[in-house]
């Protein structure tokens, strides 16, 4: 028997250790939160880790979660062990060759992290739901509600998927599961090699498809015999929960721990039982401990295999005095008699509680409730089970209910204690308060691997994240204790608080989860002396009242003067292991040297010595701070968001932003999703330390700044001059240079608050000083030296009168950037790529524009509540934004369109018929009138007003039907926006239909290469030889030419543009697109940090990356395909800098030179290849006359 | 009967006084047998910079902790790589090689960058097989407040601080800007060098006129340059016992023997072979020995030094006077002009 030892890791490397050692081929495709086990799959592959048969698992990604399952379901037909891993959406595209390989009795071990599928919104987060929808495949359902249990029942699944040759859906919750780290037993191989029967992978082997044995398999048939052959099966799912139960017992006998089909836990006399499955187990076997010490008889049956539901067993597993059961189910199903687990007990106990001879008093069936909880990880503690306890024991218990919320509409909602509490005292319960960027969470979980791994208390972390990527708030919730720690649930009576930014104390009541007596580490530029007085009023109280220990460092300081920067979390970490006392302090200094030389030994020596060095020099710089008998501070908190803000803002929004949003009633939240637009801009979260400050004297007011602005952040404005008259001191202004707006003055302005501090602005200004040639027009200054003018300024900014849209110049790079943005102040990272093609959009279209956005990037720094970037204009016009899912966006723009087309189409028909009414002029403008201009749109507009008059005065039907959608008779556009991920990969098949159509759409395609939103794996659009996840050795194969695949229709306008290199051809690009009266698709190169470069210099970067071929600019226009003419236009040169030396500045082709030197020769020449051949083709392409006929579709009646 | 070429460098034994230095040519195991099979007699390999490494470390670790961890769908945004080959050890395999397939020595040059990584690196050089070692260092003063003094100091320092790590000979290689170079050499020795190394070459800033930018470029080095070593050499050349190379400026057989007259213990060669190709250090050597056999020498040993400061006819030449016999012969014909 193998030596197992102790490891610390979270649930989704649990898995996957199992689901890689078993397996030979693995199809994989990212999805939150199943990606990271396909990530360590593809990493163990790619350095050769051998499986238990000795191979080497074949790795493939694919193009969607449906082609994983495909591929799955055909090496499974060919006899390979083969599985993948998924959540969510993605576990609903898998079904239908779910239905097939569970048709086919094929053994297989599907890994799911249970995720919430999309309704009124996406989530990421964890429930039942996507689980719940696939009961009805024929799938085995066996659920894991730890990290260790995944870990174990991964195993047992695969063992009695070979047993059974039913296949299995091995599930566990999103996050709360797949991403604790926890302290666990990990199975040696041979433990894993004795669970699997190698006669039965021969048998499986055996019924593969091979020529030598031919078969016919996936047969279609007819009424006389589909019926019975479905029965035929039914033999397999009888056996199945024994041969599961066998393997329990059988893993039980060599490792040690026992699991049934439904494990019992409390009191063997209990009346009372709580039914569930999943992480939240955890939460209530705490309460259910809790409850039996006061003498309650409660108890737990946790199900561990939901499919097939053994009725009998689960009676078994009963104690036979229950007379009340309260089943909980983590999904919700709107319409049904009770969520899927209720019924399930409420038919088990039908059928099967009677035959048990169910020894209740009277005889009768017990008592069964239903609830729903934890709905997108939603917060399940053991105060929340106690109470559903409780209610077992009212007279009159809610038969259905919710727990977690407070329900105010259908007050089904129960309340439960938050003073009830299982948190035992010998247990180190630590917050931690940081920024993404300073290495927090890292150091968490380092702190949770060094106690965990190093000496016999368990650990556990777990980490909660902001839906913010520029300057996000991480908060990690570490416990360790002398036991395994089982408490599922986030901290809220923390002995340990720290606050690793001195600036969160403004806007976060982060000493609320503080218990009396804690200690409260902050990092601070404040020594002992001074610190107190810089603390805003609240915090001091709190401080006061609870007997804080309170201690302050300036981590910053010891960071940067030991060489590491922004990066506190060594320091930090020391502090709180010299505090906290769960080590020795000599020992604890000695173990995180040794866990930094174990996580950074292979990033060099200097990073060691560096963090070393942080190490010793923190202790010298922790001091006690002296804690005065009363709070004198006159700072206070901030208000969460800025006065004036809309009501809903006020109610809603606060709170979300706040972080309290689990107080909001259901009342307060929307029925459909449906949330107001313009929002970001009341969330000021002040996240720079360095803005740029505009130099007048030197500018040169091309508007470059903005144009790259990723955040809208910096923004030009024309003005009469006369509004300078009311301009706050040290407003700075200049004439307007040109003629359009003669006599006026104009400005650039930062917005202090929302600035991220990328620098991108300063990196793009062309305009220097003659003098000192490092001073630019605009310039990176220290925030808190020019907040409170720059805060003024902008207020006053904003205010101006906007400039005339139709008096506007929108040819010119400089004439879009006085148009108003209405994409503003998104949480993108620093410096994206991707969103100054969205806020030129917004700018350009966005008053008439309806956006469908497909899932990814886009869609969170897009979509996420608390706040949207998408905005309004002071008519209120903007974007109207949705997003549907991720694979069906072009499907769900086109519908967009087919909508408003066909609602015009309505309109005109009316219009006719009403024409008598309304005037034969006014309608005959209505419909013919040209909208092509800002000007023509605005007189349309004016039409559209006088017609709504006129509708007013009649009363017809006919006049009510025209009056509700008469604003279609304005040009309406529709964008239709996403990644490569989407557009090349998974909405492929969508978006090459959807370009058939001819119908008005643009379609932009923001293109990082890589799926950037879940970190960075390889899509059809990442370039040759660049590393990415999933292509660690480099991406072997050249880039899918999008564009020439629509180009090849014909009549589908294209173009190729990267707004750093070609600004003026990305204008004019998107101008060409929004006019064409048929499909347009345009592929923006957006620059990520996912391609390893410096996000400060990456928009001048992209014209090194036009200027070597890797991303020539181009533009197909299908109306000059006629008469000889040639549509498609070269907009770059001839490639004039090796690829070579433009790819070794960006880390992901760098990166693989440096690991694999000639294997990056070879894919540098075949890229260099690539680029030449690419160039010859589009310089003969640009040659190429063309008559196309035009086939759009007039929407014209 | 043929002339000995031979010659002491460091203590090593050389078959004659061509030294291939550090440079493009030496970093490369091929090029380097090359030089051997044309005969160079020993070769300095490129520096290891330890600012690169601490550089291309430090880089590599901001690209995997940027952004991490700040956003639950992407923990991160790269795959670890399994060898991102960091650090010095493909610098140390490099003369490892190299000492293994070459039979002339192999003298490794060492760039540091602080205290603890000159002596760290240096023991890492000599544990990795180095048959010497060459301290390439370099240091520009920006600090008003710092004096000529300190700036020697802390070469000197330097140098006793590795002398006392490593046991291989040591050799240091200096710019040429010390305002009082023979005493300042003499204090290197003293301080633990076995040789100097006479001129350093750098990287010299240039503007880019239409971007504004300053923009350091390297150029090859021209005969013009010979000069400095020529005259520092002979000048240092009674002074010290120590070994002297001569560097920059070499690209004939002539610059050679000049250098070698003037007391150099070897002459090293990076621009010219370059330029030429190694098979032109064959070239240099044929010319060496043509001259030598030609002015009836016996060996490199009996002419080296013979036209140095204090052996040569004129010394004065090598001192003040030689600027001033220039502008002399320059303004001799106005003077001597017709009446």
């Amino acid at each position: 028997m193998s030596q197992r030892r102790y490891v610390t890791l979270d649930g989704n490397e649990a898995a996957a250790l199992v689901a890689h050692q078993t397996n030979e081929v693995i199809a994989i495709y990212p999805i939150t939160p199943a990606s990271p086990m396909g990530e360590l799959s593809d990493a163990w592959s790619a350095v050769d880790r051998q499986n238990i048969f000795g191979t080497v698992p074949d790795v493939i990604q694919m193009q969607s979660e449906a082609g994983a399952a495909g591929a799955v379901h055909g090496a499974l037909q060919a006899g390979a062990l083969s599985t993948t891993f998924t959540a969510s959406q993605g576990l609903l595209l898998m079904i239908p060759n779910m239905y097939k390989i569970a048709g086919e009795l094929t053994p297989t071990v599907f890994h799911v992290t249970a995720r919430t599928l999309a309704t009124h919104a996406l989530s990421i987060f964890g429930d039942h739901s996507d689980v719940m929808a696939v009961r009805a495949t024929g799938w085995a359902m066996l659920c894991s509600n730890s990290v260790q249990e995944a870990h174990d029942l991964a195993l047992i699944a695969q063992a009695a998927t070979l047993r059974s040759r039913v296949p299995f859906v091995h599930f566990f919750d999103g996050f709360r599961t797949s991403h604790e780290v926890n302290k666990i037993e990990q199975l040696g191989q041979d433990d894993i090699r004795a669970l699997i029967d190698d006669r039965l992978v021969r048998a499986h082997r055996e019924r593969a498809m091979d020529p030598d044995r031919p078969v016919l398999r996936g047969s279609a048939q007819n009424p006389d015999v589909f019926f019975q052959a479905r029965e035929a099966a039914n033999p397999f799912y009888d056996l199945l929960p024994g041969i599961v139960q066998e393997t329990m017992d059988e893993f039980a006998a060599r490792i040690g721990r026992q699991y049934h089909l439904f494990d019992y836990v409390g009191d063997p006399q209990a009346r009372h039982v709580l039914v569930m499955m999943g992480s939240g187990a955890g939460a209530a076997e705490e309460a259910v401990e809790e409850l039996r010490r006061q003498g309650r008889p409660v108890g737990l049956l946790k199900v561990r295999l939901f499919r097939p539901f053994d009725a009998a067993a689960f009676v078994a597993a009963l104690p036979a005095s229950v007379r009340a059961l309260a089943v909980l189910d983590r999904t919700k199903e709107p319409g049904a008699l009770g969520e899927p687990l209720y019924q399930d007990v409420v038919t088990a106990l039908a059928e099967a509680w009677p035959a048990s001879g169910g020894a209740s008093g009277n005889g009768g069936l017990p008592q069964v409730i239903g609830g729903r909880y934890g709905l997108s990880s939603k917060e399940f503690t053991p105060a929340m089970a106690a109470r559903v306890l409780e209610e077992l024991a009212a007279a009159a218990p809610k038969r259905h209910f919710t727990v977690g919320i407070i329900d105010d509409v259908t007050h089904l909602s129960l309340k439960w204690d938050p003073d009830f509490s299982t948190e035992k005292p010998d247990v180190t319960r630590a917050m931690f308060y940081g920024l993404g960027s300073d290495g927090t969470v890292g150091a968490s979980k380092n702190s949770v691997k060094i106690i965990g791994e190093n000496t016999s208390l368990y650990a556990q972390g777990y980490f909660v994240y902001d839906s913010k990527k520029a300057g996000s708030v991480t908060v990690s919730h570490v416990r360790f204790s002398p036991r395994p720690i089982h408490s599922t649930y986030l901290i809220d009576r923390a002995n340990f608080v720290a606050c690793h930014q001195p600036q969160f104390l403004e806007r976060i009541d982060m000493l609320q989860a503080a218990e009396p007596g804690a200690t409260f580490l902050l990092n601070s530029p404040h020594g002992p002396d001074t610190v107190w007085d810089q603390l805003p009023a609240e915090v001091q109280q709190q401080i006061i009242d609870k007997r804080l220990k309170f201690y302050v460092v300036d981590a910053y300081e010891i960071a940067h003067r030991t060489g590491m920067g922004g990066r506190i979390n060594t320091v930090m970490q020391t502090c709180f292991f010299a505090l906290a006392g769960v080590l020795p302090r000599e020992q604890a200094i000695q173990q995180i040297k040794d866990a930094i030389k174990k996580t950074y030994g292979r990033r060099g020596e200097s990073i060691l010595r560096q963090n070393y060095a942080a190490v010793d020099a923190s202790l010298e710089g922790l001091h006690q701070v002296p804690v005065p008998a009363v709070a004198s501070s006159s700072l206070r908190r901030l208000p969460p968001v800025a006065a004036g803000a809309s009501d809903f803002v006020q109610r809603v929004t606060a709170l979300l932003i706040e972080g309290r949003g689990d107080l909001l009633p259901v009342s307060a939240l929307p029925v459909d999703g449906t949330f107001p637009t313009s929002t970001a801009c009341v969330e000021k979260r002040s996240i720079a330390l360095e803005i740029p400050i505009w130099d007048p004297e030197i500018c040169i007011q091309c508007g470059l700044c903005a144009l790259v602005c990723p955040h809208a952040a910096i923004r030009m404005k024309p003005y009469p001059l006369g509004e300078l008259n009311n301009a706050p001191a040290g407003f700075l202004s200049r004439s307007w240079k040109g003629k359009e707006y003669a006599d006026h003055a104009m400005t650039i302005q930062v917005a202090p608050e929302d600035c991220t501090g990328c620098g991108v602005c300063v990196d793009v200004c062309p305009a220097k000083s003659k003098e000192v040639v490092r001073h630019k027009a605009i310039n990176m200054q220290p925030k808190r030296e020019h907040l409170e003018r720059e805060r003024r300024n902008y207020e006053y900014f904003l205010q101006l009168p906007d400039v005339d849209r139709t008096l506007v110049n929108m040819d010119t790079v400089k004439g879009t950037q006085v148009l108003l943005p209405l994409f503003e102040y998104s949480g993108a990272c620093a410096g994206c790529g991707e969103t100054p093609y969205l806020k030129l959009m917004s700018q350009l279209f966005g008053d008439r524009t309806l956006i469908g956005n497909a899932t990814g990037c886009s869609s969170i720094y897009g979509g996420n509540l608390p706040t949207t970037p998408w905005s309004v204009n002071a008519e209120g016009r903007g974007p109207a934004w949705s997003n549907s899912l991720f694979e069906d966006n072009a499907e769900f723009g086109l519908g967009l369109r087919l909508a408003l087309d066909q609602k015009r189409y309505h309109a005109e028909v009316l219009l006719r018929k009403l024409a008598p009414e309304l005037g034969d002029e006014l309608v005959r403008e209505l419909i013919d009138a040209p909208q092509e201009t800002e000007q023509e749109l605005a007189e349309q507009r004016q039409r559209v007003a006088a017609l709504q008059q006129r509708l007013g005065r009649l009363t017809s039907p006919e006049a009510e039907r025209l009056s509700a959608i008469a604003d279609v008779l304005v040009r309406r556009d529709v964008w239709i926006i996403g990644g490569d991920g989407w557009a090349y990969d998974i909405g492929f098949g969508g978006l090459d239909h959807v370009l058939t159509t001819g119908r008005d759409v643009n379609i932009l395609v923001l293109d990082t290469g890589v799926y950037s939103n879940t970190g960075g794996q390889a899509s059809k659009a990442t370039p040759r030889a660049a590393v990415a996840k999933f292509a660690s050795g480099g991406k072997p194969a050249r880039k899918k030419d999008l564009g020439m695949l629509a180009v090849s229709y014909g009549n589908v306008y294209v173009a190729q543009v990267a707004l750093g290199a070609n600004p003026a051809q990305t204008v004019r690009a998107m101008r060409e697109a929004e006019s064409y009266r048929g499909p347009s698709l345009i592929l923006a190169y957006s620059h990520c940090i996912a391609h390893g470069i410096n996000m400060e210099t990456a928009m001048t970067h992209q014209k090194d990356v036009v200027q070597c071929g890797l991303w020539p600019l181009y533009r197909y226009d299908p109306r000059l395909a006629h008469d000889h003419g040639h549509p498609f236009h070269l907009d770059s040169h001839k490639p004039k800098i090796p690829f070579r030396d433009v790819a070794m500045k960006e880390a992901r082709f760098a990166m693989l030179a440096r690991s694999s030197p000639d294997e990056a020769e070879r894919l540098f020449a075949l890229a260099q290849k690539d680029i030449e051949d690419q160039w010859n083709y589009y310089e003969q392409m640009a040659g190429v006359e063309r008559d196309i006929e035009q086939q759009m579709r007039e929407v014209q009646a | 009967m043929s002339v000995d070429l031979s010659t002491r460098y460091l203590g090593l034994e050389l078959k004659n006084p061509l030294v291939a230095s550090a440079g493009p040519l030496t970093g490369d195991l091929e090029t380097l047998f090359r030089l051997e099979q044309a005969g160079v007699a020993a070769a300095v390999l490129p520096s290891l910079f330890e600012e690169q490494i601490e550089h291309d470390e430090r880089e590599i670790h901001r690209l995997y902790e940027y952004q991490t961890e700040s956003f639950a769908e992407s923990l991160s945004y790269f795959p670890e790589v399994a060898d991102t080959r960091v650090g010095p050890d493909g610098y140390l395999n490099q003369v490892e090689r190299a000492r293994k397939s070459l039979s002339i020595p192999v003298i490794a040059s060492l760039n540091g960058h602080s205290e603890g990584g000159w002596t760290r690196y240096a023991r890492a050089i000599q544990d990795a097989g180095a048959s010497a070692l060459e301290l390439n260092i370099y240091f520009v003063p920006t600090d008003p407040d710092m004096t000529a003094q300190e700036l020697e100091e802390r070469y000197l320092d330097l140098v006793a601080a590795v002398r006392s790590t490593v046991s291989i000979p040591l050799a240091v290689k200096i710019g040429p800007q010390f305002s009082c170079l023979p005493n300042f050499a003499r204090r290197l020795v003293e301080s633990g060098a076995d040789g100097l190394v006479l001129f350093n070459r750098y990287l010299e800033p240039d503007i880019d006129l239409e971007r504004l930018e300053v923009v350091p470029h390297l150029v090859l080095s021209t005969r013009f340059e010979l000069g400095a070593p020529l005259r520092w050499i002979a000048i240092l050349r009674e002074h010290l016992t120590a070994s002297l190379a001569a560097s920059s400026g070499v690209h004939q057989p002539d610059d050679a023997l000049k250098l070698l007259l003037a007391g150099a213990d070897v002459v090293m060669m990076t621009s010219g072979l370059l330029r030429r190709g190694s098979a032109y250090a064959a070239t240099m050597l044929d010319g060496i020995r043509h001259w030598l056999e030609e002015k009836e020498y016996q060996s490199v040993a009996q002419m080296r030094g013979s036209m140095s400061r204090k052996n040569c006819p004129d010394p004065a030449a090598l001192e003040r006077a030689n600027y001033m016999k220039a502008l002399a012969s320059y303004t001799a014909p106005l003077d001597a002009g017709p009446a």
